[in-house]
């Protein structure tokens, strides 16, 4: 399972990396593992404003359609426009050309709350009893 | 595995679509003018006249005919779609309702029989299910959610009580939130205790002014019953919300519990599962909304009525009805099925059905969690729910699983749902089954149990001997083929 050091997680296995102010999210490597082939991909668009948790888009594989939660409290920036027609990077590439949306970052605290790296390792491990 | 021979009689060819055996002037049909062309005359010519494709007729039969012996269903083997109640389809009921169907709905001497055995339809659910009134119109389940949440909705506004969230358990199927969200409302995951049932204390941490309704399934999806419905019922009531119940697996109780003395409020049923009328593409559906005399005068228009002039009537508007929801007599001929099936049972027949439904269920769920990961111990109802926890070691899924059993001459059961159990196998045999049937298909998951520590890639490959083989649903779902108008001969 790759869950690079660096990034910050949720339980629900978004994964977010800061860059000055935003922050970029997608789902972990964890989580497209599980859903399977990715077949369509829908973020809400920029300008979108959102509370943490609050769903930032859909992601759909053959499986099933799941939400994708915001892991802070921000407006969308950015949208991934590429996942529109490739979704499989979600699966191929989950932390990089499979990010999902760009957000501001509202406030740091949000992030503290978040998982680092280990903690996220020990929570899947968890999870898998 | 079987060898891969197929598993009809059929030739493995391809059946080539309509637009595929088109050709010019192939259609030799001259239809009839009924009237004199004249007086169309006005009528503007269509912008694009639909391209529709030229066959002769025996071209047509054989085309249909041959599509026919490619198709499988309950009438060919078992079934075991969890949570669709693929049920055994009485003859009876289809005999009964084709001496109905060339009544005209206008014609109301002729219908007088029809709304006696609708009024005793009703009645017959009422009790069966506890409830004090019901409209039977809703065309299928997520058409009855719809309706209930709507009856709520216009009781809430009546009160002037402006609640927007409806609660929801993890284990719902999606069609729940669907429905609550077309109706207006929001609705919020509530999660499922670790027993697979919802614990009234995890609902009490959700409960606010805000709250109209929570929506559950009894027994739920995992074919747990909900064993805190009591205390769910009154923490609802005392916070001023209602108890919904989907009735989608109501065939576990029927006879046995009434969801109206568990205090629920308003509930649909689906006359297709429970009631053995036929569906997945064999039939429309039915899905009767039954409430407590509370939220009656909300439900839909019209009402049947025993004292009408000229004997019994429909009355086209009642004061605080939410309107229509179908037009005419719902899906009638699906009804009176229901109601054949509910009479050729009769009271001890129908809890007799449910009951052995559950046997059966469970007789599949001993045998089968040998093999496979039961991922939830607690007693179980008419379904079951499985994993792929064990064969997933070896690389085998799920989906292959579901695909082998075809070889075997099964319709696979229901997979990936519920979503609270990753790589779920759910499996509800019904009470149609013989238990031969039930061992055979016992036999089947074993043989493809162990398949998948010796032989993992024909599992991956399977089926071979359908007569449509592995399809690529990844490519399917991203190179969306929605009309034949689409079909891009280049893959």
């Amino acid at each position: 399972m790759n869950i690079p050091e660096g990034l910050r997680y949720t339980k629900d296995h978004e994964w977010v990396r800061v860059e000055d102010g935003t922050v970029r999210m997608g789902i972990t490597d964890y989580a497209q593992h599980e859903l399977g082939d990715v077949v369509f991909v829908e973020i809400k668009p920029a300008g979108t404003q959102l509370k943490a948790g609050d769903a930032v888009g859909t992601v759909e594989s053959v499986k099933a359609v799941s939400d994708v939660y915001a892991p802070v409290a921000g407006t969308v920036t950015e949208v991934n426009a590429e996942l529109e027609a490739s979704p499989e990077l979600v699966n191929s590439d989950c932390y990089g050309r499979g990010w999902m949306a760009a957000l501001t970052l509202a406030s740091t605290p949000d992030l503290d709350a978040l998982m680092d790296a280990a903690a996220y390792r020990a929570y899947l491990e968890q999870e898998a009893k | 595995m079987p060898d891969p021979t197929p598993v009809t009689s059929c030739p493995m060819v391809r059946e080539p679509l309509l637009s595929e055996l088109s050709g010019p002037g192939r259609n030799g049909l001259t239809v009839p003018r009924p009237f004199a062309a004249g007086r169309c005359a006005d009528i503007p010519a269509a912008l694009n006249p639909p391209a529709l494709p030229e066959i002769s007729e025996v071209e047509t039969v054989r085309h249909y005919t041959r599509l026919s012996r490619l198709n499988t269903g309950i009438d060919q083997g078992m079934y075991p779609l969890g949570s669709c109640t693929m049920k055994y389809n009485p003859r009876i009921g289809e005999e009964i309702a084709s001496r109905i169907a060339d009544i005209h709905p206008a014609d109301e001497a002729a219908l007088q029989p029809v709304l006696a055995w609708l009024l005793d339809l009703k009645a017959t659910l009422e009790d069966l299910c506890g409830m004090d009134d019901s409209c039977l119109w809703p065309a299928a389940g997520a058409h009855g959610e719809l309706t209930g949440m709507l009856v709520i909705r216009e009781a809430l506004r009546r009160r002037g009580d402006d609640r927007h969230k409806v609660l929801i358990p993890d284990t719902a199927h999606g069609t729940n939130s669907a429905s609550c969200t077309i109706a207006g409302f929001t609705s919020v995951n509530v999660p499922s205790g670790p027993d697979g049932f919802l614990k009234a204390a995890d609902l009490e941490r959700h409960l606010d002014g805000d709250v109209a309704a929570l929506m559950i399934t009894n027994p739920n999806t995992l074919g747990i019953f909900e064993q805190e419905i009591d205390r769910i019922a009154s923490l609802l009531h005392a916070n001023g919300s209602f108890l919904y119940m989907d009735g989608a697996n109501m065939n576990a109780i029927m006879g046995i519990a009434r969801p109206g003395d568990m205090g629920v409020d308003c509930m649909h049923l689906n006359l297709h599962k429970t009631f053995g009328t036929p569906h997945g593409g064999g039939g429309p559906g039915s899905g009767p909304v039954l409430v407590k005399r509370g939220l009656a005068p909300y439900l839909p228009d019209p009402r049947i009525v025993r004292n009408a002039p000229g004997g019994i009537g429909l009355v086209a508007r009642s004061p605080e009805s939410i309107g229509m929801v179908h037009s005419c007599l719902g899906n009638v001929a699906v009804l009176l099925k229901a109601f054949v099936y509910c009479l050729s049972l009769g009271p001890d027949g129908l809890r007799e059905a449910s009951i052995r439904a559950c046997l059966n269920a469970n007789y599949l769920k001993e045998r089968l969690k040998k093999v496979f990961d039961l991922p939830y111990p607690t007693p179980t109802l008419h379904e079951f729910v499985l994993s792929d926890r064990v064969q997933k070691v070896a690389g085998v899924t799920t989906v292959d699983m579901a695909k082998a059993l075809m070889e075997y001459g099964f319709h696979p059961p229901t997979v990936y749902f519920p979503l609270v159990v990753p790589g779920a196998i759910m499996i509800e045999p019904t009470e149609s089954e013989p238990v031969g049937e039930l061992a055979r298909f016992a036999d089947a998951m074993g043989d493809i149990a162990s398949r998948a520590e010796t032989s993992p890639d024909l599992l991956h490959a399977a089926p071979r001997g359908t007569p449509v083989e592995r399809i690529d649903e990844v490519w399917a779902a991203r190179n969306l083929v929605l009309t034949w108008n689409d079909l891009n001969p280049s893959r």
